[in-house]
C-alpha cells in the first residue's frame, strides 16, 4: 500500500517560481495546449545559462504564445502583431550586451511578421527566436496560418487548406540563421537544452517548438490533444544535422527533430563594431 | 570620436539640420527606412551616429523602423526615426504602441503631397490630421512644425526634450520645402544646449509601479537591465503595467495618457505672434507656409488691412485658448496651409462661430503665394 503524502510537509516552491510573475497566474492557455510546456522549457533554458536575469529581455508579438512575455518575471515586452523581432532588433542594436529572446507564435512570426524574420536572420542579429508552432491562429479562433498543413481544416478553410505551408527551418536557413533546431513540446528536456544552447550561440538562433492547439486546430481536424502527443511521440525522428529541405511537417513520412544548423559567423553587432569602431575591436 | 555638437555657423539643409539637432539632443539610436524627401535625415545621421557612439540601422520597412526605436528607447537610449507620408501611414499602429506604453521617441515626417505616392519630391502639409488621429483609439500627441533649417535643428532638440519629459512620441512635422531648403544654421556651444533626460525611478524595486505618475503626471522610466523587471504591453494595463481588461482600468489609463498632455499645455504649446497687437484679421499658419504669411502680413498692412500672424510652432496640442481669446478681439481668421483645410477646421472649431474663418489651402506641390491670401483678406472681411 502506498503511503499518503505527509500533510504537514511544507509546500515546496516551484523550481521556476523566481522566473514567473506569480501574481499573473493562472495563465490564459487552454487545457491541452502546449504553450505552457514550451514556456517552461524556455525558462529552464534561461536558468541553465547561469546569466543574471536582469541581462535578459523577452519580446512577444500578439496571440496565445505572445502572452509569454506577460508571465516571465524579467523585463518583458508584449508588442504589436508581428513586430516582436524589430522591437528586439532595436533593443539589441541599442544595447548589444543584453540577451534578447523573442517568444511568439507561428501566425505572429511568419505571416504578418515574415518580412522581419527573414531580415533579422539575414543580418545575423544576435537574438533567439522561439516559435511555438501550433499550425493555426489560436487566439482569433483557429483561422488558417502560414504553417497550416495543406488540406487541414480551419475556420477560414472549412473544406481544407488549399495552400502550401512554410517549412520554417528551411526558411530560416535560406535567410541566414546561424542556429536552427526543432523539437516538440513533448521533448521538454531537449527543448530546454536547446534554448540554453541557442541563448549561448552568437548570432540569430531559431527554435521551432511544435505544440498542440486542441481547441481550435485539433477540434476541426479530428485530433485530440492526446492524439497530437501520440504523433509527437511515435511519428517524429531525431536527426541532427538533417538537410533543412527535408523538414516539411508531414507525419505520414515522419517529422524530423533535432539541431540542424549551428554555424559560427560574425553577428550584426560584431560587424557593425568592426566597420565603425575598428580601434575598439583590434587587440 | 568626433565632436557631438558641431558648434559654429553652417550652411545646411533642413534634413541635415534635423539630424544634427537629434545628435545634439543626445540621440544615440536611429532606426531608418529611406523615403523621399526624408532620406537625408537618415543618410546624415547614419554617418554621424557612429562618431558619437550611437548606432544606425536601416530596417526592412517603416513598420520595423518605428518598432525598432521603441525597443531602442526601452534600453534607456534616446531614439528617433524619420519618414514621409507613405511611411508615416505604415508607422501608425506602432505610434499607438508608443503612446500607450509611454515610450519617449521622436518621429520626423518630412511631408510630401499625397494621397498615396503623390508627389514624392514636392512638399505639402497634409499629414497634420493623420499625426493627430492616425492611430486607433483616443490619445493626445505632441507635434511641432519647423519653418526653417535653423528650426529643424532647434526644434528637434525641443522634440527630444518634450518626449523625455512626457514619455510620449513627439512628431516633427516638417515638409519637403523646409527639409530640402539650405540656409544658415547656427549651432551653439554644447554647454548652451539644454537637454532633458527621462527621470529614472528610485526606491524599492519590489514596490515599483511602472506607470505611477509623478508630479507632472508622468512616471519615471527604468531601462532594460536596471532590475525593475518591467512588463510593457499594448494591452490596457494598470499602474504596474499588467494587463487588466476592465472599464475602470481603461479609464484610469486614458486619464493618465490624456491628462499628462492636457494638464501641461502651457509647458508644451509654443506659438509666435507677428503684428498681432492691433490686428483685426489673424492669419494662422505654421511650418513653411508661415514664411509666406509674414510677407503677406506686411503686404496687407501696406494696403491698409490690419493683418497679423499667429504662427503655430506646436500644432498639437492645439492652442485652443489662444484662438478662443483672439476670436473675441478680431474680425476673423484666415488659415494658410498646404492642404485642403485641415488645421483650418480646428481654427473654425475654436473660433466657435464668433467670427468668420477662411481657409487658404493648396493641394500640395508648391508654396502658397501671398497674393492668394491677400485676395481673401480683401474680399472676405
Amino acid at each position: 500500500m502506498t503511503k499518503n503524502p505527509d500533510k504537514s510537509a511544507t509546500c515546496q516552491p516551484h523550481p521556476l517560481e523566481d522566473l514567473v510573475r506569480m501574481d499573473r497566474i493562472p495563465h490564459i492557455w487552454c487545457s491541452g495546449c502546449g504553450i505552457g510546456s514550451v514556456f517552461t522549457s524556455c525558462l529552464t533554458g534561461i536558468r541553465q545559462t547561469g546569466i543574471p536575469y536582469n541581462q535578459f529581455a523577452m519580446v512577444s508579438g500578439i496571440g496565445c504564445s505572445g502572452r509569454g512575455a506577460g508571465y516571465i518575471n524579467i523585463d518583458s515586452f508584449h508588442t504589436t502583431h508581428g513586430r516582436a523581432i524589430p522591437f528586439a532588433t532595436g533593443i539589441k542594436t541599442a544595447r548589444p550586451d543584453l540577451n534578447v529572446v523573442v517568444f511568439s507564435g507561428d501566425g505572429d512570426l511568419f505571416a504578418i511578421g515574415g518580412n522581419h524574420f527573414i531580415h533579422a536572420a539575414r543580418r545575423n542579429m544576435d537574438i533567439t527566436v522561439i516559435c511555438v508552432n501550433n499550425l493555426t491562429y489560436g487566439m482569433t479562433g483557429g483561422q488558417v496560418a502560414a504553417t497550416t498543413p495543406h488540406g487541414a481544416k480551419s475556420s477560414t478553410t472549412v473544406a481544407g487548406n488549399p495552400e502550401t505551408p512554410f517549412n520554417l527551418p528551411l526558411l530560416a536557413y535560406a535567410s541566414g540563421a546561424t542556429y536552427i533546431a526543432r523539437w516538440t513540446m513533448l521533448h521538454a528536456r531537449d527543448l530546454a537544452d536547446t534554448v540554453e544552447e541557442a541563448l549561448n550561440h552568437r548570432g540569430f538562433s531559431f527554435i521551432e517548438a511544435l505544440s498542440p492547439c486542441p481547441i481550435n486546430f485539433g477540434r476541426r481536424n479530428k485530433e485530440t490533444a492526446l492524439d497530437t502527443l501520440k504523433k509527437y511521440h511515435e511519428k517524429t525522428i531525431i536527426k541532427n544535422g538533417a538537410n533543412p529541405a527535408e523538414l516539411d511537417i508531414d507525419y505520414s513520412r515522419g517529422v524530423i527533430l533535432g539541431k540542424f544548423v549551428d554555424i559560427d559567423k560574425p553577428t550584426h553587432d560584431e560587424m557593425y563594431r568592426k566597420m565603425y569602431w575598428p580601434q575598439e575591436t583590434t587587440e | 570620436m568626433k565632436p557631438r555638437v558641431l558648434t559654429g555657423e553652417h550652411f545646411m539643409n533642413g534634413d541635415v539640420a534635423c539630424a544634427e539637432g537629434a545628435i545634439a539632443a543626445g540621440c544615440k539610436f536611429f532606426g531608418g527606412y529611406p523615403i523621399t524627401p526624408a532620406t537625408e535625415v537618415a543618410e546624415h545621421i547614419s554617418v554621424r551616429l557612429p562618431h558619437v557612439g550611437g548606432t544606425y540601422i536601416q530596417m526592412e520597412d517603416e513598420i520595423a523602423a518605428m518598432t525598432s526605436i521603441l525597443g531602442g528607447a526601452w534600453t534607456g537610449v534616446k531614439s528617433m526615426t524619420a519618414t514621409s507620408g507613405p511611411g508615416f501611414s505604415l508607422m501608425m499602429e506602432t505610434v499607438g504602441l508608443a503612446v500607450v506604453t509611454e515610450t519617449p521617441c521622436v518621429v520626423v515626417n518630412v511631408q510630401r503631397a499625397g494621397p498615396s505616392t503623390g508627389l514624392p519630391t514636392q512638399g505639402a502639409q497634409a499629414d497634420m490630421m493623420q499625426v493627430r488621429w492616425g492611430s486607433h483609439g483616443d490619445y493626445e500627441i505632441i507635434a511641432i512644425a519647423p519653418a526653417s533649417p535653423q528650426e529643424m535643428f532647434d526644434l528637434t532638440i525641443t522634440a527630444f526634450n518634450l518626449s523625455e519629459t512626457y514619455r510620449t512620441p513627439v512628431f516633427i512635422m516638417s515638409d519637403e520645402i523646409v527639409g530640402h531648403m539650405s540656409e544658415k544654421v547656427v549651432i551653439p556651444e554644447e554647454s548652451r544646449i539644454r537637454t532633458v533626460s527621462r527621470p529614472k525611478p528610485s526606491g524599492r524595486r519590489d514596490r515599483f509601479r511602472l506607470y505611477k505618475p509623478g508630479a507632472n503626471g508622468v512616471a519615471p522610466m527604468p531601462a532594460i537591465g536596471d532590475g525593475y523587471n518591467v512588463h510593457v504591453t499594448g494591452l490596457t494595463h494598470d499602474e504596474k503595467g499588467y494587463p487588466v481588461m476592465s472599464v475602470d482600468t481603461q479609464k484610469e489609463m486614458m486619464d493618465r495618457l490624456l491628462g499628462k498632455i492636457r494638464n501641461n499645455l502651457d509647458d508644451i504649446i509654443m506659438t509666435e505672434g507677428y503684428r498681432l497687437e492691433d490686428a483685426e484679421i489673424v492669419i494662422v499658419s505654421y511650418g513653411v507656409s508661415s514664411r509666406t504669411s509674414y510677407t503677406t502680413v506686411d503686404e496687407a498692412r501696406k494696403m491698409g488691412i490690419r493683418a497679423g500672424l499667429l504662427r503655430l510652432i506646436t500644432v498639437w496640442p492645439f492652442p485652443e485658448e489662444k484662438i478662443r481669446r483672439l476670436a473675441g478681439q478680431v474680425k476673423g481668421f484666415v488659415t494658410v496651409e498646404i492642404n485642403m483645410g485641415q488645421i483650418s477646421r480646428e481654427v473654425q472649431r475654436c473660433a466657435g462661430g464668433q467670427v468668420p474663418t477662411y481657409s487658404v489651402g493648396h493641394p500640395g506641390g508648391a508654396i502658397i503665394p501671398p497674393d492668394d491670401v491677400i485676395q481673401v483678406l480683401r474680399e472676405g472681411f
